[in-house]
């Protein structure tokens, strides 16, 4: 298929359809709401699902359900939207039914603003509801790679029968770039579902998806199997890229939006005589931090640039720990950072370090 | 002397329903959940749909329904039955779907699910289980206590003043339009228990028929929480709740109408 000029949130919707996506449920917040407007005339078109919900938690519920049921579900909000989910959210990783959904961030706390931010790392990587789980966490930083993370999205949920989340933010979800659809996929067939589905208890003994465990230790005994779970999503699925790292002595780590301006810091850089690289997690849960650390390693300093107050510092700190100096340069409220105000904050880095190193 | 087989001469009149399990519950003694749960499933079985049947079970005291009824079921989150079983029939059309849900759960929590999906007229069905109080939390007041009447966060009775007025939700179901059937019932003596079960079966058959969404709510007692005996317990449900909660139809279509009398 040829690339066409598309636009991020009606991109990654079409991707789902063409990913075997059989119901849609959601509500409409800016600014992702182009996603659910593709999917209310795609949907119907395909004889498959899609239902305006009542408000997110409705909708959240409604993608619970018809996830209980065995098919490839999905929704897709916005930061104020999402905090509405998360009581859903901690109910499906406790079932261990297969839901994706994207966050098109936007700027917080509170209302916020409709600009693009990435208040709500903390929310999807460490907290995406109440107990001890983590969701699967893809962060694209263009329309391609939005595209193709909703097929992954899909195939790793069902693959771990769990959450998988795909953050983007408002410049992701509103740009219009060049961009390859995939071809369409199959949907399942009824037979085809999964044999814990709840489809009518046929021929078998009746299926129950509960996240209710009212003894201690059959409660534990359920946590310690989704924490091995996660173990092992944690060995197998870390997902990043690298920009110009073999030779660095100062790295960048940024993701989505940020990551994107962050190429053309290190660009801009080594034309200044500074070695630069990038890493830019893709999947931020989980984290590359076994790279960052072999990085850190390399490197002489690390820049950690956000669109927040500094919440993926806080990980990159974590993997780094101790082995060089970590900085931070964040803007918030949805205001998106320059490569030059970043190329500056490098340099004052690669002055700091280089003058550390004259001091010792 | 001869001895008789009495498998080979008795008949067996009284037996449990497939779609229920042998599983002791964990009912208080003198709960009429047990009674629903049994009409529930009698009805299932008469009109031959366990195998298709997935139920929603609510939080509240019969959030373990699922340990009872012998169909597949799912447990939703405070509330949110009506919005899970939108999404499990919309994806599985031609399955059964029923909502089991108390008062706390439906008419509290839940009140912008289960209005919605009665709106859009979502072909599944609600039992409403309305005992005028939150029995699993320990007996607080609920959106459909009485006035005056006394719960452990209502300890002096309830002042509608401060506290608002019990919600009358089968009125308010039974005015939206995509409501086909609602009806109010009481499983205080047999001939409520028999009404009861002739309006789920409506229901279920108005589901089944694709008419629209159907609610039976249930009045229903909480002895323990009450401070009552069982028989307490019935004789002031029906002396008091009757009053407020109204038995009878809310809604009954005309197609729905037309399936009754056919």
């Amino acid at each position: 298929m040829a690339k066409e000029l598309l636009e991020g949130n009606e991109a990654f919707a079409e991707a789902a359809v063409r990913a075997g996506l059989e119901a849609y449920f959601g509500y409409p917040i800016t600014p992702q709401s182009e996603a659910l407007e593709h999917l209310s005339k795609r949907l119907p078109e395909l004889d498959r699902v899609f239902l305006q919900a009542e408000s997110e938690v409705a909708a959240i519920n409604m993608v619970y359900g018809a996830a209980c049921a065995g098919v490839r579900v999905m929704t897709s909000s916005s930061s104020p939207g999402i905090s509405l989910m998360q009581e859903g959210l901690s109910y499906i990783a406790c079932s261990e039914v297969p839901v994706v959904l994207v966050n098109v961030m936007r700027g917080g706390p509170g209302l916020g603003n409709i600009q693009p931010a990435q208040g709500d790392y903390f929310q999807a990587v460490k907290m995406a509801g109440h107990g001890d789980f983590h969701m699967i966490v893809l962060a694209p930083a263009n329309v391609q790679e939005l595209i193709n993370h909703m097929m992954l999205a899909f195939d790793l949920a069902e693959k771990y029968r769990t959450i998988t989340m795909v953050v983007a933010d408002g410049s992701i979800g509103q740009i219009m770039e060049p961009a390859e659809l995939p071809p369409m996929r199959p949907v399942r067939s009824p037979e085809e579902r999964a044999d814990w589905a709840l489809t009518g208890a046929q021929n078998r003994d009746p299926n129950t998806i509960t996240s209710l465990y009212l003894g201690a230790e059959n409660l534990e005994e359920v946590n310690l199997r989704l924490q091995a779970k996660l173990e092992k999503i944690a060995e197998n699925e870390v997902r990043s890229k690298e920009y110009d790292t073999e030779d660095a002595d100062l790295l960048l780590v940024a993701f989505g939006t940020v990551g994107r301006i962050c190429q053309t810091v290190v660009r801009d850089a080594r034309e200044q005589g500074l070695n630069v690289g990038l890493l830019r997690p893709v999947t931020l849960w989980p984290f590359p931090d076994q790279r960052i650390a072999e990085l850190a390693e390399q490197v002489e300093g690390i820049l950690v640039v956000e669109m927040n107050a500094g919440q993926m510092v806080q990980d990159v700190s974590l993997a780094v720990d101790g082995r060089c100096p970590v900085e931070f340069y964040g803007r918030m409220g949805g205001v998106v950072p320059l490569a030059d105000e970043i190329l500056s904050e490098v340099q004052k880095l690669a002055g700091d370090v280089k003058g550390g190193q004259e001091a010792d | 002397m001869a001895t008789v087989d009495i498998a080979e001469t008795m008949e067996v009149v009284y037996d449990y329903p497939d779609s229920l399990t042998e599983a002791d519950t964990h009912y208080c003694p003198g709960c009429t959940h047990g009674t629903i749960h049994r009409l529930v499933a009698e009805v299932l079985d008469e009109l031959d749909v366990r195998e298709r049947t997935i139920g929603i079970a609510p939080v509240g005291c019969s959030v373990l329904a699922y340990n009872y009824f012998n169909t597949d079921f799912a447990e939703a989150a405070h509330g949110r039955a009506p919005a899970m079983a939108t999404g499990l029939k919309r994806v599985n059309p031609d399955s059964v779907v029923f909502t089991y849900q108390g008062d706390g759960d439906l008419a509290a929590i839940g009140t912008a699910e289960i209005i919605h999906a009665a709106n859009r007229g979502e072909l599944i069905t609600t039992v409403f289980v309305n005992n005028a109080i939150y029995g699993m939390t320990g007996g607080q007041m609920a959106p459909t206590t009485l006035p005056g009447q006394v719960t452990t966060s209502s300890p002096t009775g309830r002042d509608v003043q401060a506290a608002g007025h019990p919600i009358r939700m089968a009125e308010l179901i039974g005015g939206l339009p995509g409501a086909a059937y609602v009806t109010r019932q009481a499983v205080f003596d047999v001939r409520g228990i028999r009404r009861t079960k002739q309006a789920l079966k409506a229901a279920f058959r108005a589901q089944l028929e694709g008419l629209g969404f159907t609610m039976v709510e249930v009045l229903s007692t909480c002895n323990t929480n009450w401070g009552m005996s069982p028989q307490e317990a019935l004789d002031w449900a029906e002396e008091h709740m009757v009053d407020y909660f109204p038995l009878g139809d809310t809604k009954v279509s005309e197609d729905v109408r037309a399936l009754m009398g056919a």
